[in-house]
């Protein structure tokens, strides 16, 4: 969402039940007589949220089948999830990318780019029009998430890196007094790296408990099935071993998600498993492993676009 | 007879330097891997416990939260051995740090092979090659603690990612308190027409030395102290070939990838004069690090070998 204004921050404490908040938000800003921020995007009920879900995917499909070459299934299994954020709970000013006070969103899974794209451009932080620059010499939208991209906070497609930096973000704020939230979005698959580890003891230890871990529970990654190639399970409980608050959550209900992410504004370090299907919403995608690197022909992308209608 | 020099543990200037700059730098942060007494960043941590992590021997992760805090505005310093610092969150450096260019400073100690009895997994010999191959990096290896403390002083100023390799053992002292260092601006040391020996690090006491005493047997040689290998300053390797037709590199490192590599490189794409290069060729077992350098003709008189025979090559 965008720079708290006062009315932001009411409606976040209303919808959180927090009468109190809300009412002392409301008094502080008469008393300041402060100036109200635009709000660039109102914030979208879950409703809306489905719609834009839906445009979301279709755009990813269309940036990955222009480019002919992209990772569908990450990105349409994540798309619900990064509407929540970026619709739902995470302040930002997309006409001023590097405001200091902004939430931070950190794409681990640098791969899953075309979602995080459509939705950035959504977000406003650059015109639709750059979505078919995506994989193109000298286009503002590369292969994997890099900072050239407006809205884009970390250099990414080597996994596992995402929660170490999104760390010293949360670190960061701590440092200069800064109430900002930040959020890492891992694959699955991406979970088998030791980096991943290393950085969820050290947030526990160093008590960030502005930081959050959405892992995308999609079940697939680059070669096969996740529990083929390295059992995962009991993530949940790996988590909570390495001393983070764990939400379990169904990744495509918006709702569910928003509950998780706010439960998670409580306190953390918290990781949120999102359950989610690979490829969601086309029919021959879902939990193909297929198509998680692969880019659907014309006529795949066509009966895909069908379905997303 | 070699001169005679006092000698300080850059380690230890690197580590007294930053306090002296926390009040200036309030954006300096310190991160750890638990080597932090040997490191020296162990006075930094008991004086602003508040600016400094510990992330125990996780260099991954180490790297990864540098590049966070960077990116959120800090100046963190990351500090561990440089076997550890390089090698293993390589990935990190290049993706997190290098390639968005972000201001990160890697100050590791125990490079080369001074760390000794320790033996060959502790001897830091390939992290020039590592570190140069990064393309944002500036790479500094200072000779002595007054360069170490000028070239600490002058990171922490400068933005962009930076790796400044210090080694164990104490390093004579070859600078006085003229002396004004400049990141990528070689310190030409003494000047001379016959040979040029370009060195660094610990090497270039011996440099100095050696140039003595080829100066006894009438051979006037120039010294230059090479300490920012990334990026080279061209110019004086090119004018040290133009002057003198002849080169000897000398390091504590692989020699592939190295000081020799960069000077090679830059003679052969401007100015192609004979070379001869001091360095490792390959690992070396423990043992005190006085006979290592012996053993592996990291000398003086190693350095006047080489000397004698790119003269030869020169003709």
């Amino acid at each position: 969402m965008a720079r708290p204004s006062p009315l932001w921050d009411l409606w976040t404490g209303l919808r959180g039940g927090n009468i109190i908040l809300a009412a002392r938000i409301i008094i502080s800003f008469y008393i300041a007589g402060g100036v109200l921020a635009a709000v660039d995007q109102p914030l979208q009920t879950v409703e809306e949220m489905r719609a834009t879900s839906l445009q979301l995917r279709r755009d990813s499909l269309e940036m990955i089948y222009g480019a002919g070459s992209g990772h569908p299934g990450g990105s349409l299994s994540e798309i619900d999830i990064l509407v929540a954020l970026y619709f739902g709970v995470m302040r930002y000013d997309a006409n001023d990318p590097a405001w200091s006070g902004r939430d931070r969103f950190i794409l681990s899974k640098g791969h899953a780019s075309p979602g995080f794209y459509a939705t950035l451009s959504m977000a406003g932080y650059f015109g639709r029009e750059e979505l078919s620059s995506y994989r193109k010499t000298d286009g503002l939208l590369q292969g994997h998430a890099h900072p050239m991209t407006p809205g884009v906070e970390m250099n990414s497609g080597s996994l596992g890196m995402g929660l170490s930096f999104a760390l010293g973000h949360a670190l960061a704020a701590r440092l200069d007094g800064k109430d900002y939230k930040v959020y890492a979005l891992l694959g699955d698959g991406e979970c088998q790296e030791g980096e991943v580890w290393e950085a969820a003891m050290s947030a526990a230890h160093h008590r960030a408990s502005n930081l959050t871990a959405i892992v995308d529970r999609n079940r697939i990654q680059n070669d096969r099935f996740t529990d083929e190639v390295m059992t995962l399970e009991p993530l949940a409980d790996r988590w909570r071993d390495f001393g983070w608050n764990v939400i379990t959550c169904d990744g495509h209900e918006h709702a569910e998600v928003l509950r998780a992410l706010e439960t998670a504004s409580e306190g953390g370090p918290t990781a949120i498993i999102a359950n989610t299907v690979k490829g969601k919403g086309v029919s021959f995608m879902e939990n193909n492993p297929a198509f998680h690197g692969r880019a659907p022909n014309a006529e795949e992308y066509e009966a895909a676009l069908k379905e997303l209608a | 007879m070699a001169t005679q020099r006092a000698s300080a543990a850059t380690r230890e200037t690197y580590g007294r330097t930053l306090l002296t700059m926390a009040d200036d730098h309030p954006d300096i942060v310190v991160l750890g891997g638990d080597l932090n007494v040997s490191t020296f960043v162990h006075l930094w941590r008991d004086q602003y416990p508040e600016r400094f992590f510990d992330f125990g021997p996780a260099e991954q992760n180490i790297v990864g939260v540098a590049a966070g805090l960077a990116a959120a505005g800090k100046v963190p310093f990351v500090s561990t051995f440089s076997v550890f610092g390089t090698g293993r969150p390589y990935d990190q450096l290049r993706v997190l740090i290098s390639q968005p260019s972000l201001n990160v400073k890697l100050v590791c100690t125990h490079a080369g092979i001074l760390t000794g009895e320790d033996g060959m997994s502790a001897h830091g010999i390939e992290d020039l090659s590592l570190m140069c191959s990064l393309p944002s990096f500036t790479v500094i290896t200072p000779a002595d603690a007054p360069e170490t403390e000028q070239a600490v002083r002058a990171v922490a100023s400068t933005h962009g990612p930076v790796y400044v390799r210090l080694p164990r053992a104490a390093t004579q002292i070859v600078h006085d308190n003229e002396y004004q260092f400049s990141i990528g601006a070689a310190d030409v040391m003494k000047s001379g027409g016959d040979v040029a020996i370009i060195a660094m690090g610990s090497l270039v006491a011996p440099a100095l030395d050696a140039a003595d005493s080829l100066a006894g047997q009438g051979i006037d040689a120039q010294v230059v102290n090479l300490h920012t290998l990334a990026p080279a300053d061209e110019s004086a390797i090119i004018a040290a070939a133009q002057e003198t037709g002849a080169i000897v590199t000398a390091e504590e490192h692989y020699v592939h990838g190295g000081l020799g590599s960069v000077v090679a490189g830059v003679l052969a794409r401007n100015c192609p004069v004979p070379v001869e290069m001091v360095a490792l060729h390959g690992y070396t077992s423990s043992g005190p690090a006085n006979e290592l350098m012996e053993k592996n003709g990291l000398t003086a008189a190693g350095v006047e070998a080489a000397v004698h025979r790119v003269l030869k090559r020169k003709g």
